[in-house]
């Protein structure tokens, strides 16, 4: 047994018992260190953009994605007061760069052993999750079927905004969210969240065909 | 177990033209399950004729030729079992060796034996890790060969080991990075895919069992054996991590945590992978 672990079991069973049943705050203490000594090789840079965790990532990591309700409610109210619009307002955009973007799975690898160059087109990858247009046989379940989305739904006002909303950040409705959290982490810029929109919505998108 | 290098050869080029015939059948393909049944199909084909039992025949070789300035084999290598001990060793890995004084999975043993034996440095010991046919390619696909229909058994109940698995599981659950991902991402619910590609719910012995029994196995998109650290090394590579250190403990852990929910399953590696 480590001094940690020594002396957070000393001091910590109260603690330890409020985050959850799994090992708890000397758990996570010695595998943070693991981490810091496991990737002694990335940059500061890559440190903080890749592995630092914001509070959101630590209490969905800490409690196994399955937060308490005072938690979940602080994660929610976070990611609502993150959320931004684009510039010229429109939440609704471009369903054919929409499309593109669901299809694009590259972008962001980094290290020395399969690197993307740094400018390489990032998408949202949706169909990586998520059946859509109903012609696209290979997407994944990992996230619920979001074929004939805008025919179900229509494209009010207010559907628009929950959708762009939930992509920009998806825990402002599902905390601890499986689902990447694309404008808020700045993989997807607004315009592009706002084609992601029009690709589910717009009447003419192959999603509603 | 020990078969001519033609025959699998042989039988590796048939199975790449059922291969290919299968890329084009998936292409005309409307049913996800049709899809699966196809690609399920490919494996067995595959199975009869591994092109691991290639890497597994030069990693024999190579364990019985003396190397290195010591001009040893790595015969006397003792991977938990007792020096030389081969039989079921991989299936009880990772474990807590004292002589290191660490918790070491099956790749980071071998090195401890090509250093320590053989007098190899550690970059001549992991050279070309990351590549198809290297040393320890090899060496890894000859020991875990040894273990097939073993029970993995990594209980984990030394306290180094202990401490291993309960780091193990809090990585397993931590999510950092541009996309939020942690392994629990895609490894968390079952009968889960990304686009085409079933994902092994590690929460449940099935579906660790599943996947840890196959381990290391031959890449159909890779044209190589891969490790399990080389595995798992490039999911945080696809997580948009860093990539962690080769041997390092963050990867041990994780393996800990995996092989302890896989015990109980039955050792087929090394196995046939996408």
């Amino acid at each position: 047994m480590t001094a940690n672990r020594l002396i957070a079991l000393l001091l910590g069973i109260g603690t330890a018992s409020m985050v959850g049943a799994d090992g708890g705050d000397a758990a996570i203490e010695r595998s943070e260190q693991v981490v810091r000594e496991s990737f002694a090789g990335a940059t500061p840079e890559e440190w903080k953009a890749r592995l630092a965790q914001d509070r959101t990532q630590a209490m969905c990591s800490r409690y196994h994605n399955a937060p308490s309700t005072d938690v979940a409610a602080s994660i929610v109210a976070e990611a609502l007061g993150s959320i931004r619009y684009p510039e010229d307002g429109k939440l609704l955009g471009d369903w054919k760069e929409g499309e593109k973007l669901a299809s694009i799975g590259t972008g962001g690898h980094i290290g020395k052993l399969q690197p993307d160059p740094p400018d390489r087109k990032r998408g949202g990858n949706c169909y990586a999750c998520h059946t859509l247009a109903v012609e696209e046989v290979a997407a994944g379940n990992l996230g619920p079927s979001l074929t004939h989305y805008g025919k179900l739904r229509g494209n009010a006002p207010e559907t628009v905004k929950y959708v762009y909303e939930k992509i920009y950040n998806a825990q402002a409705y599902l905390p601890c969210s499986l689902m990447p959290r694309f404008g808020h982490n700045g993989w997807l810029t607004p315009k592009e969240i706002a084609d992601a929109v029009a690709f589910l919505l717009d009447p003419e998108s192959p999603v509603n065909q | 177990m020990k078969r001519p290098g033609t025959r699998a050869a042989r039988r590796w080029t048939a199975a790449l033209a059922a291969g290919a015939s299968l890329i084009l059948a998936v292409a005309a393909m409307a049913q996800d399950d049709r899809t699966l049944r196809e690609i399920q199909k490919y494996r067995q084909m595959l199975q009869e004729g591994n092109p691991a039992e290639l890497s597994e025949a030069r990693g024999e070789e190579l364990w019985a030729t003396p190397r290195g300035p010591a001009k040893a084999t790595l015969e006397q290598c003792d991977l938990g079992l007792g020096p030389g001990k081969l039989e079921g060793a991989y299936a009880q890995l990772p474990r807590y060796f004292a002589d290191t004084g660490k918790v070491q999975d099956a790749e980071s043993r071998l090195v401890t034996c090509m250093t320590t034996l053989q007098g190899l440095s550690y970059a001549d010991a992991t050279r070309g890790w990351y590549k198809a046919n290297s040393d320890l390619e090899f060496l890894v696909t000859y020991v875990a060969g040894k273990s097939r229909g073993a029970k993995i058994e990594v209980p984990a109940t030394r306290p180094e080991e202990a401490d291993m698995l309960a780091v193990g599981e809090a990585l397993f659950f931590r999510r950092s990075g541009p996309l939020d991902f942690s392994c629990a991402t895609c490894h968390s619910q079952e009968g889960r895919r990304i686009r085409l590609q079933e994902v092994p719910d590690f929460l449940t012995s099935a579906g660790a069992r599943s996947s840890m029994t196959q381990w290391p196995a031959y890449r159909v998109s890779q044209g190589a054996v891969w490790t399990l650290e080389r595995r798992l090394i490039d999911c945080i590579r696809q997580m948009r991590w860093p990539e962690p250190q080769y041997l390092s403990d963050a990867v041990v852990a994780l393996e800990v945590y995996l092989q302890n929910r896989a015990s109980g399953g039955v050792m087929e590696a090394p196995g046939i992978k996408r």
